[in-house]
């Protein structure tokens, strides 16, 4: 059994952390003066979806700690409680312990039980605020709990049936016989449950004082149901209808508006056990709550998550230990597209078959319009496989809002985080290489660039900061920026830092860009003190290693006292790339197009001796070293090594240096299909990677930053 | 593996035959375990791959994988021999905590499977400094020749082949 349950747990943990993704936007979009009930069921189902699924799963410090979520949610859904900030960080604080203890489960590592305690108690601090009235309702049912503990089953059997305006307050006195004709009080309020929505709460004044005169076959016992249900009063009669002469029954429609003191009682009847039990009886009570109806739950939860994660698409994948497999949700839409794609192929591979089975002249054409048509499809083909890979960007994009809430509190300032394009599709590898940068660059740009608001208002900008996380395509390459309204970077600072530092000559002469760059240099920081948010000088650093390592480069522009922009250019998809071959010698070699800048043929003239060994040309006002690529791969078949004979292509080497690439002969263009050389063998300086050609020869793709790096050796 | 095989013989006294496929480079027979071997193929023109050893061939296509070829003779210091129709190439796999590697070996020609019993296997006479037998797991005498058994992890073993590329992280 434990077995079977071990495969569906990927699944759960998948959901879960959707659903923790769902809740934490939702949390954060809570709007305090004007709350979207919508927006708080959203919430609230995803709450449940992981209390069902743990439940179901077994984890039931889970269960019970999200069941006192829900209960928090559950009052504010029905209006009971109002929406402050308070409430919405201690819940913000409880999606993070849920995190944890998922991550830990999911890890199979023990939970941090003090962690967990202490969250859960702010959590039910929190819920006890509101209702300082019910203090004195508090102990009453434990007492019971063990002789009766029916009733908490039937109080947390929730229908499914969302918040309905129509609420019964229903008043069940039996008289004491009534368990003696075979009526079970219990059953009753289970078919109450199915109603809609019950709350019952015991009702204790008919025990007798001395336990002595107890009759153990009479009921003593009376209870307060509110049922929130939308029927009539001739529905709640049937079922009381075989009790109706053994007790005093009221059944009361509620006015919606004024709540009647003793109800507030009823609010609390889920929560009171948890509240003041032993923890023991909370994890019972939890498993009473899950385990009988787990196929209920677990079909909720396929339900639910549906519905929260078909618009908008969240997920958590990146946080994940290492060790899973990886798995990508696709749009179904994609998948049938796919299906249809091949269906088609299907039908001109049968049709090109058949031209060739009895082949003659005549038959040529349609050869032709075959050959044609399986052209396109494999090309249509090609692209809805890649798409498979694309996700929004939005995966990424939408940690952020958290952490600029987060972050602008701890640092005191008032940023406005605006999210454009977030459904620009990109690689999933690019998606979760991407991340780790953009939140350095977003980090920087909080604690670096926007001011705080009274310097900001100094300067006579708007009080609140802003910081733009924009994506979109271009060309073949999907930008993202990350743009703030912060005071910008000094370039005098900068270049004081890095001759300082050692990093650059007291007289060299940097353009703007290369000054910008120094900030991606190891080891450099200009803020003045170190935060736990940022200044320590390994951030950027890293930032551009990465981005480097998935083929893409960042472009820094800013202003000072204005706002500084960082655009980060990627490659849309790492498993295929525009290239340009080309030959030496009988070699053939793939540069990336997105790293040529022209290609040229030289004159006589043009060319100028550095030292009597370098060489350079002007380009564009610009002198440019020339990279003979014979020379630094030795390649000894090389058709002439006189300059002029042969191409010059003028590439970019990402961090702003660019140089003239000696070739013999510039081939096609042609889009080829990354493959790995590390796999087999092992990587090789100026060397990226490795794609099969037509004819089913193997080429090396250039790797322009790697082989100026190597040049200059 | 193979010492694990050697001691289940010792104790239960059961002949363990272990296949080996024999091949020539030059006058000299060697053998590989026939578990690694993937396929044999006859030689075809490969890639360059440039700024590596001599012995380092290049890449070929196997299959849409990238696969490196080492001219075995080359990697032993046999000398060169012209390669020409009859040439073959045995690929190897070897797999290294979850990864497995495919390698392409240049040889003379193969010659056959031949069973050995593990307990025959000889460990290599020390040659001193003069000659290198890094490579060679064992010697085992079949039909009155001499077959050296290789160690196929260490001629998975090129220079740097786990280096991460990551070279400048002592930066930090």
């Amino acid at each position: 059994m434990s077995i079977d349950m071990e495969q569906f747990h990927q699944v759960f943990f998948e959901e879960s952390f959707e659903c923790l993704d769902a809740m934490e936007t939702g949390l954060l979009n809570l709007d305090m003066g004007a709350v979207d009930s919508e927006e708080i069921n959203t919430i609230f189902r995803a709450a449940h979806s992981i209390k069902g699924g743990s439940g179901t799963f077994g984890f039931d410090n889970v269960a019970a700690y999200t069941h006192v979520m829900e209960t928090l949610l559950d009052e504010m859904r029905d209006g009971r409680r109002d929406v402050t900030q308070q409430a919405v960080e201690v819940l913000l604080g409880s999606v993070d312990c849920l995190r944890e203890m998922l991550n830990a489960i999911e890890a199979k590592e023990p939970v941090d039980e003090s962690r967990v305690a202490e969250h859960k108690k702010s959590l039910e601090t929190e819920l006890n605020s509101a209702q300082s009235t019910t203090d004195e309702s508090e102990s009453t049912p434990v007492v019971q709990e063990a002789v009766t503990p029916e009733p908490t089953v039937a109080a947390s059997i929730e229908a499914s049936v969302l918040a309905s305006p129509v609420v019964w307050d229903i008043k069940f006195v039996p008289h004491e016989d009534l368990l003696v004709t075979g009526n079970d009080p219990v059953r009753m309020f289970r078919e109450l449950a199915e109603l809609g929505e019950l709350d019952v709460t015991i009702n204790l004044e008919g025990l007798p004082d001395n336990l002595d005169g107890l009759n153990p076959e009479f009921c003593y016992l009376a209870w307060d149901l509110v049922l929130t249900a939308d029927v009539g009063k001739d529905e709640i009669d049937d079922v009381f209808a075989w009790v109706e002469d053994e007790c005093d029954l009221s059944i009361v429609l509620r006015d919606p508006v004024v709540v009647p003191l003793n109800n507030t009682d009823d609010t609390q009847a889920l929560v009171l056990p948890e509240i003041v039990a032993p923890v023991q009886e909370v994890i019972a009570a939890a498993e009473e709550i899950t385990e009988p109806e787990p196929t209920e739950e677990s079909v909720e939860i396929t339900d639910e998550t549906t519905v929260i994660v078909a618009p908008k698409e969240k997920s958590a994948e990146k946080k994940k230990a290492a060790s899973h497999t990886a798995s990508i949700r696709v749009d179904t839409g994609k998948i049938d597209g796919l299906i249809n794609m091949v269906g088609e192929l299907v039908i001109i591979q049968s049709m090109l078959s058949l031209a060739g089975e009895n082949f003659s002249t005549d038959n040529l054409d349609r050869l032709k319009l075959g050959l044609s048509q399986l052209e396109r499809h494999t090309r249509e083909l090609q692209e809805s496989v890649m798409n498979i890979r694309m996700l929004p960007i939005n995966f990424v994009f939408s940690r952020f809002p958290r952490l600029v809430h987060d972050l602008s509190l701890k640092l005191e300032k008032k940023i406005e985080l605006k999210l454009v394009g977030e459904n620009t599709e990109v690689d999933k590898t690019v998606i979760e290489m991407i991340s780790d940068p953009l939140v350095h660059l977003v980090r920087n740009s909080l604690d670096h660039g926007i001011e705080i608001p009274e310097e900001r208002l100094k300067k006579g900008k708007p009080e609140t900061g802003s910081i733009t996380l924009a994506a979109y395509h271009r060309g073949g390459n999907i930008v993202i920026e990350v743009k703030d309204d912060g005071k910008g970077l000094n370039k005098e600072v900068l270049r004081q830092k890095a001759i300082e530092k050692g990093l650059i000559a007291d007289n060299a002469i940097l353009t703007d860009k290369q000054i910008y760059h120094l900030i991606f240099m190891a080891g450099f920081s200009t803020a003045e003190k170190l935060t736990d948010v940022s200044g320590r000088g390994v951030g950027m650093d890293v930032v551009r290693r990465n981005i480097q390592e998935l083929g893409g480069s960042v472009e820094i522009d800013s202003e000072l006292g204005v706002g500084s922009t960082m655009s980060i250019s990627l490659p849309l998809t790492l498993a295929i790339l525009d290239g340009q071959s080309i030959t030496v010698g009988d070699e053939t070699y793939i540069i990336p197009l997105s790293a040529i800048v022209e290609s040229m043929n030289m004159e006589e003239g043009q060319i100028n001796h550095v030292v009597g060994k370098g060489e350079a040309f002007l380009l564009h006002g610009e002198y440019l070293p020339i990279i003979r690529l014979h020379e630094i791969f030795n390649i000894t078949s090389v058709k002439s090594s006189n300059l002029i004979e042969g191409t010059v292509v003028v590439v970019d080497g990402l961090d702003g240096s660019r140089c003239g690439l000696f070739v013999d002969e510039l081939l096609g263009q042609q889009q080829v299909v990354i493959k790995s050389l590390e796999k087999n063998y092992r990587s090789i300086d100026g060397i990226s990677s490795a794609t099969i050609l037509g004819d089913g020869s193997v080429a090396l793709i250039l790797d322009i930053p790697g082989l100026i790096k190597l040049s200059n050796q | 593996m193979e010492s694990v095989k050697e001691q289940a013989f010792q104790e239960d006294k059961v002949k363990i035959l272990s296949q080996f496929l024999s091949f020539k480079l030059g006058n000299e027979e060697y053998a590989v375990d026939i578990l690694s071997v993937q396929e044999i193929r006859s030689w075809e023109p490969v890639s360059r791959i440039p700024n590596t050893p001599a012995y380092e061939k290049g890449v070929v296509n196997l299959r849409g994988d990238i696969v490196p070829i080492i001219d075995l003779r080359e990697r032993f210091n046999l000398g060169n021999l012209e390669y020409d129709n009859l040439t073959v190439v045995i690929v190897l796999q070897f797999s290294f905590q979850d990864v497995t590697r495919i390698m392409g070996f240049v040889v003379d020609s193969v010659s056959d499977v031949v069973a050995v019993d593990s307990q025959i296997i000889q460990n290599s006479p020390n040659f001193g400094a003069k000659v290198s037998i890094e490579f060679i797991n064992g010697l085992v005498e079949i039909n009155e020749r001499m077959l050296m058994i290789l160690d196929v992890e260490k001629l998975f073993k090129l220079e740097g082949i786990d280096d991460n590329g990551d070279t400048e992280s002592d930066k930090n």
